[in-house]
């Protein structure tokens, strides 16, 4: 019953959508109606896929059925933008470009909001009582094993570049990683492993060797994979690659030893927010669901202190804080995005 | 006398309500110290902070081709969120020209900022921004570029910690008044108990105890009570001049008096003729006023004396009034005045001498206001635990209104007539009943004319 209204709801989106002509790129829209047909109604917007975000909504939605929700997956540039040039009236930002996030709030765009949830929250995973942390994930190498056959798995960047320059006819072209012009998380991934992986700038420089495809999104690079277009992917988040692939499709997650890089998926209600306070039931939803032991709901998204990780990795996840705003700075980006482009696209 | 110094204000409270506001003037002094220092402090670390990232900016310019290059590093901010949740803003200026950063943060541009760090406080993006700004110069094709960082950070922080320390510090200021209050009170009663102790002393002393106190004092009451010594030793010697000097004069007066009466006595049996005989008469009269007077006075200052100095000896009240009776039953015989008495054996402590002379002036005023032929009753009773002596004449009793002043010094009553007096006797009388702790009572005879004088003694 559910499924039918949400395809009613995703027709009846593309109808508004098309209305709407909104100046900001939308890449799709769901809505989940409420129990009245003139009942509250949320807007939400977010980096996650309608797929994947869609249980969320829903087990939302088992406690609060009387709230609709309309909810618009863009790139994170695309949110910041939305929130910060349009002023489009969003109740809840979810975006996984931690930076961005950052800089919203710090430039004023958030609005405090404290509950009995975000008081739970380690102190890591907020700042400011405006930007709350509520998954940690990592990003991995995932690899298709056919690619690899007779090769030992590399386990860290030293044996990857190692492994990827002794086989260039392999690997040639069948490489992908996220363009960090266009993707905000690839570009917070690709910043913080420069600042702390001395391997990261000979990685970019075999890849630009070996042609690399670049993405703009984690799914779509999984799915490449998944199609045999691609051997490997670096840099994609773990949480896709594990909970929505096909599992019938030969996939392997490589979690490199030498450095890690953990993204906090993190929500902000915008001072634009037309129903902050619902806004907060949806907000203490997802950290109900990230941070409380007992969470009914489904859990989408790895919580914010995943045990499998912590047996694993000595990695904290990035620091939310001003530091994240340095490389965000137009000068800092240029120069960042100049490196990385001679480096990656040789002629 | 209670009545001329009325009691005004309290050197107790005074004093407590003096060190409490002293006590509180201090609070409230080193409260504000406190949040100013703690203020200081917080913005002290903050400025400290601020001026190191924006320093640390600064390093990292450098000039490429002509062009300003600008590298912000990761420490310049993380150093800024490791020690609190400020927002930050920044803004690179060079040669008056945005680099980088915010562009709408204000930046002082003058020459303040040559050399060293400037700091600013100003109104930003609806927050107050704490602004620190290095100056910086950079060779950009052999031209010289002034560059101005600048970074901020609103004070949120600063404005909590100080906020908090600053209610922890009126949490101390309010405990310490509250102490030093109480001790101020404590303080003030034990620094005057010792004029409490001196009152008690004084306030227990007899009416006419003039005798100098000996007894410690706080070199602060010392004084006072030295003066006061002095006073009562003048007081007493005053008093025993006059004593003695009235003594004196009634003594000089009465003795020539007697001459005089004896002398008339003389005359009046010599002559013969009618008319002189009457002045001789009234002549006689005369002295003998006056030599009653003289007489009373001499008891008067008799019984002051001995008042003073009062000595209690075992006295039978009986006896004493037999004794009296005996030296008065002349004189009432001569008026064929009958003396009836009723008198059961009842003994006393006191003096026997001053109560000998009370008993003498009220019979002897008994018999002064009798008519001739007539009685006067004396009974001694004992009524519960004091002893009571009633003497009653058929005489013509006292008016009303006299009944509350007769015992006051040279007061007669109304209706004397031609009765010789000074006024003396039942004032003699009063004092040796108050000196012995006993009162006495003047009424009218219950049943026809005549009055009642009583006196009450203490029978312990």
């Amino acid at each position: 019953m559910r499924h039918a209204s949400l395809v009613i709801a995703l027709s009846a989106s593309l109808v508004a959508l098309a209305t709407l002509a909104l100046a900001f790129e939308v890449e799709e829209r769901g809505y989940f109606p409420g129990r009245a047909d003139e009942g509250p109604q949320l807007r939400l917007i977010g980096t996650a896929e309608l797929r994947v975000f869609a249980p969320l909504i829903e087990s939302f939605q088992d406690i609060h059925p009387d709230i609709a929700i309309d909810y618009t997956t863009a790139s994170s540039a695309e949110i910041f933008r939305a929130l910060i040039t349009e002023r489009v009236p969003f109740d809840l930002a979810i975006s996984s470009a931690m930076d961005l996030q950052l800089k919203l709030a710090n430039d004023g765009f958030a609005r405090g909001y404290s509950s009995e949830e975000t008081a739970r929250l380690p102190s890591w995973a907020r700042w400011r009582d405006q930007v709350f942390g509520f998954t940690s994930e990592p990003a991995v190498v995932v690899i298709s094993p056919q690619h690899f056959e007779g090769l030992a798995l590399p386990r860290s960047r030293h044996e990857l570049v190692a492994l990827l320059r002794e086989h260039p006819e392999r690997f040639s072209g069948a490489v992908g990683t996220y363009d960090v012009r266009e993707s905000g998380l690839g570009y917070l991934f690709a910043t913080q492993e420069a600042r702390n992986s001395d391997t990261f700038w000979r990685l970019a420089e075999v890849f630009g060797r070996l042609d690399v495809k670049l993405y703009c999104c984690s799914g779509q690079m999984i799915d490449d994979i998944a199609n045999g277009e691609l051997a490997m992917a670096y840099n994609v988040l773990g949480s896709y690659a594990e909970k929505h692939v096909d599992p019938e499709s030969e996939l392997q997650i490589i979690r490199l030893e030498d450095y890690r890089n953990v993204m906090l998926r993190t929500a902000l209600i915008p001072t634009t927010a037309q129903d902050p306070s619902r806004a907060g039931l949806f907000l203490d939803h997802l950290l109900r669901s990230g941070n409380a032991e007992d969470f009914t709901g489904p859990r989408i998204l790895p919580p914010l202190r995943d045990p499998v990780m912590r047996d694993t990795s000595d990695f904290g996840p990035i620091r939310l804080g001003p530091a994240l705003l340095v490389y965000l700075d137009a000068l800092n980006r240029e120069a960042f995005l100049e490196t990385w482009s001679n480096s990656v696209e040789q002629p | 006398m209670s009545e001329t110094v009325r009691a005004r204000g309290s050197i107790s409270r005074r004093l407590t309500l003096q060190l409490a506001v002293i006590a509180a003037f201090l609070a409230l002094l080193s409260w504000g110290m406190v949040r100013s220092f703690s203020q200081q402090a917080a913005e002290q670390t903050q400025d400290n902070i601020l001026a190191a990232s924006a320093t640390a900016i600064a390093e990292e310019l450098r000039s490429e081709a002509g062009r300003i290059r600008l590298e912000i590093p990761y420490a310049a901010f993380s150093m800024l969120g490791a020690i609190n949740e400020e927002r930050v803003f920044y803004r690179v200026l060079s040669d008056g020209v945005t680099l980088t950063g915010y562009d709408d943060l204000p930046v002082e541009q003058g020459a303040r900022i040559n050399g060293g760090v400037a700091f600013d406080t100003l109104p930003y993006r609806g927050d107050d921004v704490r602004v620190a700004m290095v100056q910086r110069t950079v060779f950009a094709s052999e031209r010289a570029v002034r560059v101005i960082v600048a970074v901020a950070q609103t004070r949120n922080a600063v404005d909590a910690i100080s906020a908090r320390i600053s209610r922890a510090a009126a949490l101390v200021s309010v405990a310490f008044f509250v102490l030093a209050a109480v001790l101020s009170f404590w303080a003030a009663r034990v620094s005057l108990r010792p004029l409490t102790a001196i009152t008690q002393i004084v306030s227990r002393r007899g009416a006419s105890d003039l005798r100098p106190f000996e007894t410690t004092a706080p070199q602060e009451i010392a004084p006072l009570l030295t003066a006061l010594n002095r006073f009562m030793e003048r007081l007493s010697s005053s008093l025993d001049r006059s004593e003695d000097f009235i003594a004196e004069a009634a003594h000089r007066v009465r003795t020539p008096l007697t001459t005089v009466r004896t002398q008339a006595e003389i005359a009046l049996h010599s002559v013969t003729k009618s008319e002189n005989k009457e002045i001789l008469r009234r002549v006689i009269r005369a002295v003998d006023e006056s030599s009653r007077s003289a007489g009373q006075l001499l008891d008067h200052a008799m019984v002051s004396f001995r008042t003073d100095k009062l000595t209690r000896s075992d006295v039978d009240l009986a006896e004493l009034l037999a004794d009296v009776i005996n030296t008065l039953r002349p004189t009432a015989e001569m008026k064929d005045i009958r003396i009836c008495t009723e008198l059961p054996s009842l003994r006393i402590k006191g003096d026997a001498i001053l109560l000998q002379n009370a008993l003498h002036n009220v019979l002897d005023n008994a018999i002064k206001y009798s008519p001739a032929e007539s009685a006067i009753t004396i009974t001694l009773e004992s009524r519960g635990a004091e002893a009571g002596i009633r003497v009653c004449d058929q005489g013509r009793g006292v008016d009303g209104a006299d009944i509350g002043t007769l015992t006051q010094r040279f007061r007669r009553g109304g209706n004397v007539g031609n009765v010789v007096g000074s006024g003396l006797g039942l004032t003699i009388a009063d004092e040796v009943v108050q000196a012995h702790g006993g009162r006495l009572e003047l009424a009218n005879a219950q049943n026809g004319p005549g009055t009642c004088v009583t006196l009450l003694l203490s029978l312990r």
